[in-house]
């Protein structure tokens, strides 16, 4: 991404350890479980490391377009839930197709980024409240219609009905199914859409014009906004692709479950805001970038598939999450320029 | 002299290479209104946060009743005896506490004790409001008030310290007429105690009601002490301006055909219509103090702003942005000044801050074409002689002389109808000022080129006609050669041209 053809002066050992920090830190945390488990350093592995994250990944790609204008998306998780819930009950209780239920969760994740941008650029509520409503209010509206039940084959709705619908293969593929990769079985479809996703927005945000103004307006809002930048057009527009991303991560979810499990999904938005947020430490970018969050969403993955093969127990994880972000925003905020400047 | 409050001798500050305060020499005597006036720029804010404790000194020394004061925080400055009452009046309360917090807040923060006594905060909360005739109830909030009752509240405060220097930084600049009266009548009460106060204002109306001398300054320095009633306001503005007659010499082109025609406009409900062509080739400089309306005829200008009446017509086309977005279409551009607030982006290098308003243009299908920024971004190194290694160094490592090239190259980069510079030379260094000012010049044809300017030098540096702006309005228009700048500056001060030759 460089690209520069002139030299650059020598970086201080400060500045190496501002930028190549992480990613050490990365290559020495996998060199580690790499000698300390056999099995860690395999094809498998590396895929359910993968696969471990590829759903939090998407998240953390909706959350970095917010945060680019200088946003922030407290909504995402229960938009993620939400399309769980909505996706199933269009199979299973409206007994229509999976395309149908892909387009209503990708509609709903478009209308709720709306109702989330216009909330704050037009009704000025600040981002943090605005979307922290949104939470609420869809984590409530999702348990409506089931009164607070899950969604499956058989159940008994309020009304008495027993629901007969049930989930499409060709949906349930979206969660299980596997490419061939040398290896028989070896690529689930959400690690490709994770990798198609952030290479898609990666492109907008480092290549477009677009995703320049964005970047822009996260700067210096007023900047942008006298240089003749559509401010409100394009803070609307990261809350949208927000609440898309959600929904799509939503849909994977409901296809690797099966069913609309009401209780799944509740760390989604931790991970994924802390992926983001470690995305910052990455390169030394000190600002929110997809590369970085990739890289962040995989480095906490990581961790975890390393923890857990070296008999960690499960409920150290959040511990773990936890100080690996508050380490990566020291890096981001404490010793590079970022911190300097404010 | 046991009638001087402060005594200031050989004060300096510089922030890196940039000198702001170059030896100030200044007494402020008890029980009188010193008004300072001066540019922006002049180091009056600095002079002042040096006082409050903000800034440290360089060097020279400062004497409060004798003493040598040095403060190294806010805190210590108070507890010296010099109390500020800062232009933004919530800095200077706790809006969601009620009056009688707000008076002993200061108490409160360093008091003793667990517990609050509540009865005996507002007896003697009441007693401090009592004393300087704040007439409002201490349990009300202030968030309650109006903004007259709060500056007054924010006084008050400062006045459980018993200052020996008030500092009020532009008091009125949020009041109305009636509300600076009961202020005026609070400071007439102060003054009469022995309080010194340091009153920063730019409006005349204040000055002649409350100064009984004004400090003007100018580059860092004192640049005239006025002590004689009547008051000579005139000359403290003069002396604010200054002049040191520009050895540049300008070539005024003939001008072209008209390229924005404003027709009686009014640009607030009280003020005058007036009436202004700006042609082809043409650099107009527009000056006038902060509050002259020059920020306003600017917004209008470039889409921010409304008119109260009036028309505008750009290449004989009616013309009225509903916003900048519209005004650049129209090929209407302006670089804002506060260039840091408004201007820079901080995250970007200098490619990217140069193409930004035109991303369009180095876009095809919406992919930034790279190498068409670098193409423009180098020329525009070129042209302006921005200082730098690459344009892709970040905005932050360039000097602001360079920084504010780069905006100025930003908006140069494409052809434009009518340029609006808002104070292009702020923060700037003498080389920086006179190479974009030789760049706009040189560039002008084929557009109409306004800059607006608080200082005379630069007006007189920069334009082929200079007009005056008072009132929202405009009180004269001179063609830069063998300007009288006596006049110009009596209209600058806001006499009507007929008043000038009086005095």
């Amino acid at each position: 991404m460089q690209g520069n053809e002139t030299k650059k002066a020598r970086l201080t050992p400060m500045e190496m350890v501002i930028k190549y920090g992480f990613l050490v830190l990365m290559a020495g945390l996998l060199i580690f479980f790499s000698l300390s488990s056999e099995f860690f350093a395999t094809p498998r592995s590396a895929v359910f490391i993968f696969q471990s994250v590829s759903i939090t990944g998407i998240l953390a790609l909706g959350v970095t377009a917010t945060l680019v204008v200088d946003g922030f998306d407290l909504s995402i998780g229960s938009t993620a839930t939400s399309a769980l819930m909505l996706s199933s009950y269009v199979m299973v209780v409206w007994e229509m197709s999976a395309m149908w239920a892909v387009i209503f969760c990708l509609i709903m994740g478009a209308l709720v980024g709306l109702v989330n941008g216009l909330l704050i650029v037009k009704m000025k509520v600040p981002d943090l409240l605005a979307t922290l409503g949104m939470m609420f209010l869809l984590v409530g509206l999702q348990r409506i219609p089931t009164e607070g039940r899950s969604v499956s084959t058989g159940m008994i709705m309020p009304d008495g009905r027993v629901t007969e619908g049930v989930f499409s293969p060709a949906f349930l593929a979206l969660g299980r199914h596997k490419f061939d990769f040398f290896i028989e079985n070896l690529i689930p479809v959400s690690v490709v859409v994770l990798l198609v996703l952030g290479f898609v927005v990666w492109v907008f945000m480092e290549l477009t014009r677009h995703g320049r103004l964005m970047y822009a307006i996260g700067s210096n809002e007023r900047a942008a906004e006298l240089a003749g930048t559509n401010v409100n057009r394009y803070k609307v527009l990261a809350y949208m692709i927000s609440g898309v991303l959600a929904s799509v991560g939503g849909i994977l979810l409901a296809a690797r479950l099966g069913r609309g499990d009401i209780a799944s999904g509740n760390n989604l938005l931790l991970d994924s805001v802390a992926a983001a947020l470690i995305g910052f430490a990455v390169l030394g970018a000190a600002k929110p970038n997809v590369f970085g969050t990739i890289i962040g969403a995989l480095f906490i993955g990581i961790l975890l598939q390393g923890l857990t093969m070296m008999n960690a127990p499960y409920y150290t994880q959040d511990f773990v999450k936890g100080a690996v972000l508050v380490v990566a925003l020291v890096f981001t905020f404490a010793l590079s320029k970022r911190g300097g400047a404010h | 002299m046991q009638n001087t409050a402060v005594k200031i001798r050989g004060l300096t500050k510089a922030f890196g290479a940039n000198n702001v305060l170059r030896g100030i020499d200044l007494e402020l005597p008890k029980g009188r209104v010193t008004a300072l006036m001066g540019a922006n720029g002049a180091g009056k804010s600095t002079l002042v946060k040096v006082l409050c404790g903000v800034h440290t000194a360089n060097a020279g020394t400062v004497g409060l009743h004798g003493e040598p004061f040095m403060p190294s925080s806010p805190a210590e400055a108070i507890s010296a005896g010099v109390v500020t009452v800062h232009q933004s009046i919530n800095d200077g309360v706790v809006p969601d506490l009620d009056v009688a917090s707000n008076l002993m807040l200061d108490e409160l923060a360093n008091g003793s004790g667990f517990f609050m006594n509540t009865r005996k905060i507002r007896a003697k909360a009441r007693k401090l409001a009592e004393a300087i005739g704040l007439d409002v109830d201490v349990r009300r909030e202030v968030s309650e008030l109006g903004l007259a009752d709060r500056q007054l509240v924010a006084i008050a405060r400062a006045m459980a310290h018993e200052p020996k220097l008030l500092i009020l930084d532009e008091p009125t600049s949020s009041l109305s007429a009636k509300e600076a009266g009961r202020l005026f009548e609070l400071i007439d009460r102060l003054r009469a105690q022995g309080v010194a106060i340091l009153y920063i204002s730019h409006r005349s109306s204040d000055i002649k009601r409350i100064a009984d001398r004004i400090v003007s300054m100018r580059d860092g320095k004192v640049s005239g002490v006025f002590e004689e009633t009547p008051l000579d306001y005139e000359g403290a503005v003069k002396a604010m301006l200054g002049r040191s007659m520009s050895e540049i010499q300008l070539d005024i082109p003939e001008a072209g055909t008209p390229i924005l025609r404003l027709e009686n406009i009014v640009l607030q409900a009280d003020s005058k219509p007036f009436s202004l062509e700006l042609r082809d080739g043409e650099v107009v400089a527009i000056t006038g103090l902060v509050g002259s309306g020059k920020s306003l005829l600017a917004d209008v200008l470039y889409g921010q702003a409304r008119l109260e009446s009036g028309a505008m017509q750009l290449k004989s086309e009616a013309y009225a942005p509903r916003n900048q977005a519209a005004a650049i279409k129209a090929g209407v551009f302006r670089t804002p000044k506060d260039r840091a607030t408004n201007a820079v982006i901080q995250d970007f290098d200098i490619t990217k801050n140069i193409t930004l308003p035109f991303m369009a243009r180095h876009s095809i299908g919406g992919f930034v074409n790279r190498k068409s920024e670098r193409t423009t971004t180098r020329r525009m190194i070129s042209d302006l002689g921005i200082i730098c290694q690459h344009q892709s160094d970040d905005i932050g490592s360039l000097s602001g002389g360079n920084q504010q090239k780069v905006m100025v190259g930003r908006w140069m980069a494409e052809a434009s109808n009518l340029l609006v510079l808002d104070e292009p030379f702020q923060g700037v260094d003498i080389q920086a000022r006179r190479d974009i000012g030789a760049k706009i010049r040189e560039t002008a044809k084929g557009r109409a080129t306004v800059v607006m300017v608080a200082e005379m030098d630069e007006a007189v540096e920069i334009a082929d006609r200079i007009v005056v702006m008072a009132d929202h309005t405009i009180k004269g228009e001179h063609r830069n050669e063998n300007i009288d700048l006596n006049a110009v500056l009596a209209q600058v001060a806001g006499m009507e041209s007929g008043q000038v030759n009086a005095g």
